[in-house]
């Protein structure tokens, strides 16, 4: 059981000023094993501080993030999963299920983790999962209105990924979770 | 029957006067004829008139008047008496046997004031003996008038210290004495009125009251004149037997004239000496009293006393009358519960002036009064009351006056807070005030912090307080609030590069909360501000804080881009499209002339063809020139692959889902076409530096964008279009020339799977995949 946390447009300290009281709570140095972060923290108080829970993390560009060595996409393989992260500017039109799917691919990853639009989204396709964690600060868009702060927890275990989702609404955390199964690897054809 | 009453009134005052001027000239007669005995008896006949009780005070005022004038005639006389040997002992005695009590007592004023001045007898005796017989008359308008005529005449013959009637017997406390007896006796007279007569004519007998309340007060008046009074003979004989009657009389008109007048009357450093005397006496006042204003009064005197001179300063510090006067507020506001928020806000706005003038440096005394003064509003709806929101914008005005220095102001905790209290319209009426503060004192607001502290004071202007639509909001109005905004912008700056930065990036976050209504005001100086800064750090040679550092220009004009494309956003959300046009033709002209960094500008091209992708409200010929606009920057990116991308993202501007009169399949499919253009260059390119193909990657992107439209329905990617593609991307994958780039072969991988996977779906896409060999 690997536990991922995956999370995303903080916009600290443009747009909020932290995470909310009872997200802080819950993440606890110590019981995560990685952290995906889909980009625009912005400062870099936020990255120690996410480095404080989980020594490895990994951070794609967002288009506010003010270091700009980040990159643009990544891949990186957890358990019998490959997972995938980019924040998601990138993928014109934004939030466009389809699009992102051309990531997907094009990454060649089973499970897509983007951000941008601060509106926490999963699709389930046969070849993998697109999941938007949301602004884990409820922080301002332009794209979505009324943004609920949110985060995503993934539970890999073998083939199968368990996604839950937290979202604060109206001073509750909520929770809601759903399933992943991969199929048996295939062997890809190499031309 | 009142119109009745005034005009038997004006009768009778014309027979009393009449009546009064006929005995007066048979006492000229007499007096020049050197008629003792008739003068006497013609004055008292005079006199008599004065007995009467028909005549309201006004009107008795005028008779009194009159008498008056022929007392002094007849005080001339009797003067001239003693000097042709008629002894005033004689005199004193053969005025008493007069018929009538209240002449009789007039006339024994006249004759005493006499002989005081012939200092036959000590001043202090005649004094004594006149003060008591003048309780012979209980009637108190009669009773009020026979002892101002006493005050009067004794007025220049008080034994005070330096005056000719002081000597071993007579002292200044015979005249203090004497002087507080008249003033007790009046009041009591006074009070009395109160009680008299029916009570349906109440309101006439308070008015009547006020009429004479100046003939108590002068007594007071006489008190602050006599010099030998000292700070000690004030506190220890004056004060508190003035008080002892204020508070016994247990009357409320008199109680409030009477605390007023001590105010009004007695020097302010008696007043800060004797402050605990004073401020204890309040809270014995009757409930009905208005003391707030009296306690206001005081205030404003101190505050005055205090600024008339640095020296009085240390005097206030000793008598510690800051934490006297916030204790009596409080005990004042605990006794009464019920007074009305205004009266409270009154007493806190009065001693907030005086903190700031007393004690200027205090700052936590002033936060102190503004918490005090948030404990009391809390637990209350936002204030309705008009009278009471303008006092609260009069207690926040006050610090900036003072201070002159918005910076001091926000360092009050407690300043905010009270704002929250007011209704949005006077939230914004204050907020105004703040920002007029600041710009008449050019008061530079220099670190991020401090900014966002005023923003949120002044958030009534910068967007709309909570749900409330105030739907007619004046334009002209508006306009106004909203430019002076912008100025205030102006002058938020700090020369710390970094600084300013944050300022701005505070600043942009408060604004875009704001709606498109007001971001066409707010955005320009914002803008102009950043671009100053852009030039500031321009003329410093080297970037001192080296390339990881946060500001630099570059930074700076992607901030600005994105502001101008999030408001294009909320402006398209508003359905304001000249507007959404504007913010677009800023944004790239931003694009144009000033981001010239190749990454930045792959960045900015994502955000503007991703905002312009979900603009609905251009029209056709609007659209069709941003979009132009748009795939001709993308096409000239440096980077060839970064060229291809943007291209092909630009086939979305062509192609929106949920409306349907945006659907050119042929621009689409030109868009396509080009980016694969491209890509063949890109390929060339690769095969001339480096002698091999670069990687497919692009062709492939590409491809799902083709099968994206395809799916959508665009009738211009046919099936042989795609098939083609496939075909070029498996000739080029097996090309000797070709980089092995495992990425780009699972990419194509999975999209043939993919297309794989949709065949087998069936329904209409997996007819429309049919037909394609994979």
């Amino acid at each position: 059981m690997v536990l991922v946390l995956a999370l995303g447009d903080l916009h600290i300290p443009h747009r909020a000023a932290d995470l909310p009281p009872k997200f802080k709570s819950m993440l606890v140095p110590g019981k995560i094993q990685h952290i995906i972060c889909t980009g625009n923290l912005c400062i870099k108080e936020v990255q120690d501080y996410l480095k404080t829970l989980c020594p490895d993390l990994h951070i794609t560009r967002g288009e506010y993030d003010e270091d700009t060595r980040y990159p643009e996409t990544k891949t990186l393989t957890i358990g019998q999963f490959k997972l995938g992260l980019c924040h998601g500017h990138q993928v014109i039109p934004w939030g466009d299920l389809d699009s992102l799917a051309m990531l997907q691919r094009q990454l060649d990853v089973d499970i897509l983790v983007t951000g941008h639009t601060h509106q926490f989204t999963a699709y389930k396709h046969e070849a993998g999962v697109v999941i938007n964690p949301g602004s884990a600060t409820g922080a301002y868009s332009s794209i979505t209105y009324d943004v609920n702060p949110s985060f995503v927890l993934m539970d890999i275990d073998g083939l199968r990924v368990v996604i839950y989702v937290y979202e604060l609404i109206d001073g509750e955390v909520k929770v809601d979770k759903i399933d992943f199964k991969k199929t048996p690897a295939t062997t890809h054809s190499a031309h | 029957m009142i119109a009745d009453g005034v005009e038997d009134e004006e009768k009778w005052l014309a027979a009393g006067i009449a009546g009064l001027q006929q005995n007066a000239f048979y006492m000229h007669r007499a007096l020049d004829s050197n008629n003792l005995r008739d003068a006497l008896k013609y004055s008292a006949q005079m006199l008599s008139e004065l007995r009467t009780s028909r005549l309201s005070p006004h009107k008795y005022y005028e008779l009194y008047m009159r008498a008056f004038d022929e007392l002094r005639k007849l005080e001339m006389f009797f003067k001239e008496e003693t000097r042709r040997g008629c002894s005033i002992v004689d005199l004193y005695e053969l005025v008493q046997h007069a018929g009538n009590i209240l002449p009789r007592l007039y006339l024994l004023c006249t004759v005493g004031s006499v002989y005081i001045k012939s200092k036959e007898a000590p001043a202090k005796d005649v004094l004594k003996d006149l003060v008591e017989m003048c309780r012979g008359i209980q009637h108190p308008v009669r009773g009020l008038f026979l002892r101002s005529y006493l005050a009067q005449v004794s007025r220049d013959k008080l034994p005070d210290i330096g005056s000719e009637y002081e000597g071993d017997a007579d002292t200044v406390v015979d005249a203090v004495e004497f002087v507080l007896q008249n003033f007790t006796e009046m009041n009591k007279l006074w009070v009395r009125m109160q009680h008299q007569g029916p009570a349906r004519e109440k309101e006439k007998r308070e008015k009547e009251r006020s009429e004479l309340r100046d003939l108590v007060g002068k007594n007071l008046h006489v008190l602050s004149q006599i010099e030998g009074i000292d700070l000690d003979m004030y506190k220890e004989t004056v004060l508190p037997r003035v008080l002892e009657q204020v508070v016994n009389c247990k009357d409320e008109i008199a109680q409030y004239y009477l605390m007023d007048c001590i105010i009004q009357v007695f020097p302010d450093e008696y007043h800060l000496q004797t402050l605990d005397v004073l401020l204890g006496a309040f809270p014995q006042l009757q409930p009905t009293v208005d003391i707030k204003t009296v306690l206001s009064r005081l205030m404003e005197r101190l505050s005055n006393y205090a600024a008339s001179s640095a020296d009085v300063l240390p005097e206030f510090l000793q008598v510690e009358a800051f934490s006297k006067l916030n204790n009596a507020i409080g005990k004042v506001i605990e006794a009464q519960p019920d007074m009305p928020i205004l009266g409270v806000i009154t007493l806190y706005s009065s001693l907030l002036t005086f903190t700031l003038h007393v004690h200027p440096d205090r700052l936590d005394y002033a936060d102190q009064v503004l918490g005090a003064c948030v404990k009391k509003l809390s637990g209350k709806e936002k204030l309705e009351d008009k009278k009471a929101t303008k006092q609260i914008v009069a207690l926040l005005s006050a610090p900036l006056d003072k201070y002159n220095d918005i910076v001091t102001a926000l360092k009050l905790s407690n300043y905010p807070r009270v704002m929250e209290y007011l209704d949005s319209e006077t939230n914004k009426v204050m907020a105004t005030v703040i920002i007029q503060s600041i710009m008449k004192n050019k008061t530079r607001i220099s670190t991020a912090d401090r900014v966002e502290a005023l923003f949120e004071l002044i958030k009534g202007l910068i967007k709309d307080l909570d749900d409330a639509f105030h739907d007619e909001v004046d334009e002209d109005d508006f306009k106004e609030e909203q430019n002076s905004v912008a100025r205030l912008i102006q002058l938020l700056h700090s020369d710390d590069p970094e600084e300013m930065f944050k300022i701005i990036c505070t600043v942009r976050k408060h604004i875009l909360g704001g709606g498109p209504k007001r971001l066409p005001f707010t955005v320009p100086p914002l803008v102009f501000s950043s671009l100053k800064l852009v030039r500031q750090l321009q003329g410093q040679e080297e970037n001192p804080f080296g390339e990881e550092e946060s500001t630099t220009p570059k930074k700076i004009f992607q901030v600005l881009n994105q502001l101008f494309l999030q408001c294009a956003e909320a402006a398209n959300d508003c359905d304001l499209e000249p507007v959404a046009y504007e913010f677009f033709t800023q944004a790239y002209i931003l694009y144009e002339e000033d981001i010239s960094d190749s990454r930045a500008q792959v960045t900015a091209i994502h955000l503007i063809i991703g905002t312009l992708q979900r603009m609905h409200v251009f029209g056709v010929e609007n659209r069709d020139t941003l979009t132009h606009k748009a795939t001709g920057y993308s096409a000239k990116l440096l980077k060839k692959p970064d060229q291809c991308r943007a291209v092909y993202a630009c086939s979305h501007l062509f192609w929106v889902d949920d409306q349907d009169n945006v659907k050119d399949g042929e621009r689409v499919l030109l868009c396509l076409k080009r980016a694969l253009r491209i890509a063949n260059a890109a390929q060339q390119m690769s095969n001339a530096a480096r002698g091999s193909a670069g990687s497919v990657t692009l062709f492939v992107e590409i491809l799902n964008k083709y099968l994206y439209f395809f799916e959508k329905g665009n009738p211009q990617i046919t099936v042989a279009a795609i098939q083609s593609l496939i075909e070029l991307i498996t000739t080029e994958m097996h090309s000797d020339s070709s980089t092995p780039d495992p990425a780009a072969d699972a990419f194509f991988a999975s999209t043939l799977r993919y297309m794989e996977f949709q065949k087998q779906k069936g329904g209409a896409i997996g007819e429309k995949y049919e037909p394609i060999k994979v």
